[in-house]
């Protein structure tokens, strides 16, 4: 059976860089398209007509949604190339558990710390760094979240590697100063190839926001 | 196995997450401990050890060892205790399994809209009483004809859902609505799913739910 897959996504989401890491882990081949979310696509109001929103994997025309789900999709149906999930299920329900961590705590702060100022900046600066050390504790001694190899939850996390930058320049703080433990674990994230071609410049990460705080009118 | 299975499910009944829980361990037949931990007013050095990360309910734990957030469980439950003719929540096609995950992560949000009925005043709760019926009537649209969303039998999506059935009336009370005139047939699901003994086990008495938001209500100073 012919695999079509074709990407919907934008450069700088964390979420897309998810499933672009999860699939060249995998070295499967897929067809990206970049959207442009202040003029979605037909394919992505399609595709997502209910959060009309990025990554969404299109597989031989099905619509798959949600970065988490994607990406565990793709572990299930590839499972046999560079597994992510854990195969026991006790250690397979810890990393749900993480990267709903990941989820529920990590975008949403650290989009704080680039909206605001003053004392809900600083604020949500510390409510950030509080996670990141969670995150670190949970990693203790081990090279990745997955153990020996990168797994569900290092794939998860390591696209914010890419906006850290963002967050220092607007937070005024150093991630590598309060997490270095983090730090050493994301550059061995990105000595992969399927990391290091997909995180973008951080510097150019910085100038998005830039231009959408502009954008959304926010000082 | 012959090693003795520990089970033990820290809980607070109102909570529609627990009520999945218990739904998935009571399908597939697990004989475990229900311990009631009271998150309002107390919660207990079990909770903040068993999950030091959220410090919330339900937490299975299982020969000693946790699993948190109440779609995780469900998963977990799934995956551990299977066989032997026992029910089957995900689907077995990666495709139809993500689809089913994609609602049951949908169904998360339909709580939040409900809460701002409750919670909230004024502008908000019309916001989310829209939210909340145009959310169910998407859930309807799911279910089509079947008579589960998981198809001739109780699934992962249906266990996800039903539990808010228990809010129905909260929701009802507080927002002027009627649940059961905008979305009759997702109410005729919920009854139908209520005849299974594992389902209306844990689901509590809507009006002692509604009983517990007033209560809420006042000590959050909602009520003036």
């Amino acid at each position: 059976m012919a695999n079509e897959l074709i990407l919907l996504d934008t450069w700088v989401s964390p979420f897309g860089m998810r499933v672009r890491i999860a699939l060249r882990e995998k070295g499967i081949k897929f067809e990206y398209k970049e959207e442009d979310l202040t003029n979605k696509s037909d394919l992505l109001l399609k595709m997502n007509p209910i959060h009309k929103k990025i990554p969404v994997l299109i597989h031989n025309g099905k619509p798959v949604r949600e970065s988490g789900i994607i990406v565990q999709y793709v572990d299930e149906v590839w499972h046999d190339k560079a597994p992510l999930l854990p195969s026991e299920p006790y250690p397979r329900a810890q990393a749900r558990f993480w990267a709903d961590f990941v989820d529920k705590k990590i975008y949403d702060t650290g989009r704080k710390i680039w909206t605001t100022k003053g004392d809900e900046q600083k604020s949500a600066t510390e409510e950030f760094i509080g996670y990141l050390k969670t995150l670190e504790a949970e990693l203790g001694d081990k090279p990745y979240f997955g153990g020996e190899k990168l797994g569900y939850v290092d794939v998860t996390m390591i696209p914010f590697y890419s906006w850290f930058h963002a967050y220092e320049v607007s937070g005024n703080f150093s991630i590598e100063s309060n997490c270095p433990k983090l730090m050493a674990w994301a550059k061995r994230c990105m000595q992969h190839e399927s990391v290091s071609k997909t995180l973008p410049d951080p510097k150019k990460v910085y100038e998005f926001i830039l231009q959408l705080k502009k954008r959304l009118g926010i000082e | 196995m012959g090693k003795s299975e520990e089970v033990v499910l820290l809980n607070y009944w109102p909570s529609p997450y627990g009520m999945r829980a218990m739904i998935a361990l009571a399908e597939k037949g697990v004989q475990y401990e229900y311990v009631s931990v009271d998150v309002v007013n107390n919660k207990t050095q079990l909770l903040l050890q068993m999950n030091p990360v959220h410090k919330k309910v339900p937490v299975l734990i299982h020969n000693g060892s946790p699993v948190c957030e109440s779609l995780v469980i469900v998963q977990y439950i799934d995956e551990l205790w299977a066989g032997d003719a026992k029910p089957v929540f995900l689907p077995s096609d990666p495709y139809q399994r993500a689809q089913a995950r994609f609602w049951a992560h949908y169904i998360d949000e339909i709580f939040e809209f409900g809460r701002k009925i409750w919670i909230k005043t004024g502008e908000e709760v019309e916001k989310g009483k829209k939210e909340l019926v145009d959310s169910l009537k998407l859930m309807e649209s799911q279910l089509g004809d079947k008579p589960y969303f998981g198809g001739e039998e109780l699934g992962y999506v249906d266990i996800a859902l039903v539990p808010y059935y228990s809010w129905f009336y909260t929701y009802e009370q507080f927002g002027n609505i009627s649940i059961e005139a905008e979305c009759p047939k997702l109410v005729d699901w919920a009854k139908r799913c209520m005849k299974k003994e594992s389902v209306n086990k844990a689901l509590p008495d809507p009006v002692k739910v509604h009983d517990f938001v007033v209560m809420l209500r006042k000590k959050f100073g909602v009520d003036s």
